[in-house]
């Protein structure tokens, strides 16, 4: 679609270009769904542009050295995520969609409304604060038992990290045991999210290959007829709404 | 002793300081007007006389001062970028520098508070609501002591301080002319503007700093003082 969050006030056109994000907690598969999403997208010819959470250059050694030297409060992580993703609205998201690209996200605003609450970060605020994102087209939801989710995350990356543990916040000494605390009030957020802002939901415990079949398909309904650039118009939203999968209320958040 | 007040919502995590002792003073006016200066000379005064004083502002923050001034050398820094940067280094002060100093009992002389950078965001094209919501964590300050100057007076500072026009100061990234002197006059007229309407809004203390500097000090010294003996 194009277009912005229904809180917005900063830019309220609507582009031609299609926004599409994956969100989930860590070990929901969702990276991987949108990197099979996004080499189908490029041989169907579309013209794709990827922006990834917490990568823009201008912000990264800010972060970073945040994170290392552990300087961030919830409020301060909170804000740190959204100048990043400020970065990357203006380089690499809305001019993308002005040109009719199909931008794809791993990680949308979703991720700061359930992280930063769960720190304590007010709702309100941080819903207010990301006000200047563009509206995703579609945004799934990869929603995952959170024990399958762990023993994912687990294996693969033994020495959890600082923030991503959630220590910050105190739920326990023990990084694992703080971690699935923290893990779980993510996907209390997440769930919340559902219903306000229309996410997708897709069940992530399904094998891959039947989740990018799903994803696809969705996905399909909403592109644009042709894949060459400039031709691309606005999409007019209320049909958005009722061709969309999964809506659970036409309640708005406001 | 009294509660700490917000604007809107306190910092997560920081809804119960408490009681707080100390003062937190705020120096605003536009580039050029001669607020460090000033403030410089009230922290040793204040000192003189036996009180602690922390002098804090903008870019000062240990988590973001250096990563915002790397990042306005570039050329590809975006506005929203720019205004959630300074919130960034704004808030790392407010929950690193002066709330753990008001509990303590200092006087805190802010040069610049968020006043600065909703004019500056606003005159960037930000919706003002939204940049005010964004600010709502801010402590509301003990006093506001707005620097006053017309645009010719701050031309004339600019000039003579030796520092003269510089990009930001000019607005060169809204090109608000052909050159760096006409960006800067519709950029600062702009920037005064948003501060005239603020000023109602929040109840400035208005000083005219079209005077000489000892008399702007006289000024100063006087408000502070009020705020000081207000228990």
């Amino acid at each position: 679609m194009g277009g912005v969050m229904p809180l917005n006030g900063l830019t309220d056109q609507r582009y031609p270009g299609r926004l599409f994000c994956v969100e989930g907690i860590d070990g929901s598969g969702k990276s991987t769904q949108i990197a099979l999403l996004h080499e189908w997208l490029r041989d169907e010819g579309y013209a794709v542009k990827f922006s990834e959470w917490n990568s823009s250059p201008l912000v990264k050694s800010t972060t970073s050295r945040g994170k290392k030297k552990q300087l961030l409060t919830p409020t301060t992580f909170s804000l740190i995520h959204a100048t990043d993703f400020a970065d990357r609205t203006e380089h690499e998201i809305i001019p993308y969609l002005k040109a009719g690209a199909i931008v794809l996200c791993d990680r949308y605003a979703f991720t700061a409304f359930a992280r930063d609450v769960a720190r304590g970060v007010s709702p309100r605020w941080v819903r207010q604060l990301y006000r200047f994102a563009a509206a995703p087209t579609v945004a799934f939801y990869f929603r995952v038992p959170l024990d399958v989710a762990l023993d994912r995350i687990v294996m693969g990356r033994p020495d959890l990290k600082y923030y991503e543990a959630g220590l910050d916040i105190g739920l326990s000494p023990d990084p694992l045991e703080s971690f699935k605390l923290f893990q779980a009030r993510i996907v209390d957020e997440y769930e919340r999210m559902v219903d306000e802002f229309e996410l997708t939901v897709m069940d992530a415990t399904k094998t891959i290959e039947e989740q990018q079949r799903q994803m696809r398909s969705i996905v399909k309904k909403f592109l644009p007829r042709r894949r060459r650039l400039g031709a691309g118009k606005p999409e007019p939203k209320p049909e958005l709404r009722h061709e969309r999968p999964e809506i659970k209320s036409e309640q708005k958040s406001a | 002793m009294k509660r700490l007040q917000f604007f809107a919502d306190p910092p997560a995590n920081l809804e119960n300081v408490g009681e707080i002792r100390g003062k937190l003073v705020v120096v605003e006016g536009p580039d050029g007007v001669g607020r460090s200066t000033q403030i410089a000379e009230l922290k040793r005064w204040l000192e003189r006389r036996g009180s602690a004083v922390i002098e804090t502002g903008f870019t000062r923050s240990t988590l973001a001062g250096k990563g915002i001034k790397l990042a306005k050398q570039g050329h590809t820094l975006g506005s929203i970028t720019l205004f959630l940067y300074y919130a960034t280094d704004f808030a790392d002060i407010v929950e690193g520098q002066i709330i753990p100093g008001l509990r303590s009992g200092y006087i805190i002389l802010a040069d610049r508070y968020i006043y600065s950078a909703i004019a500056r965001a606003v005159v960037r094209g930000a919706d003002p609501e939204w940049i005010r919501e964004v600010y709502g964590f801010a402590p509301v300050p003990d006093a506001v002591l707005y620097l006053k100057i017309g645009l010719n007076g701050l031309i004339e500072r600019t000039i003579n301080s030796g520092k003269g026009f510089n990009y930001w100061e000019s607005g060169m990234d809204l090109r608000l002319g052909n050159d760096m002197f006409d960006s800067f006059k519709e950029y600062q007229t702009r920037v005064l503007a948003q501060f005239d309407r603020m000023s109602e809004e929040y109840g400035f203390q208005t000083i005219d700093a079209e005077r000489p500097v000892d008399e702007v000090a006289d000024d100063l010294r006087a408000a502070i003082d009020r705020v000081l003996t207000l228990a």
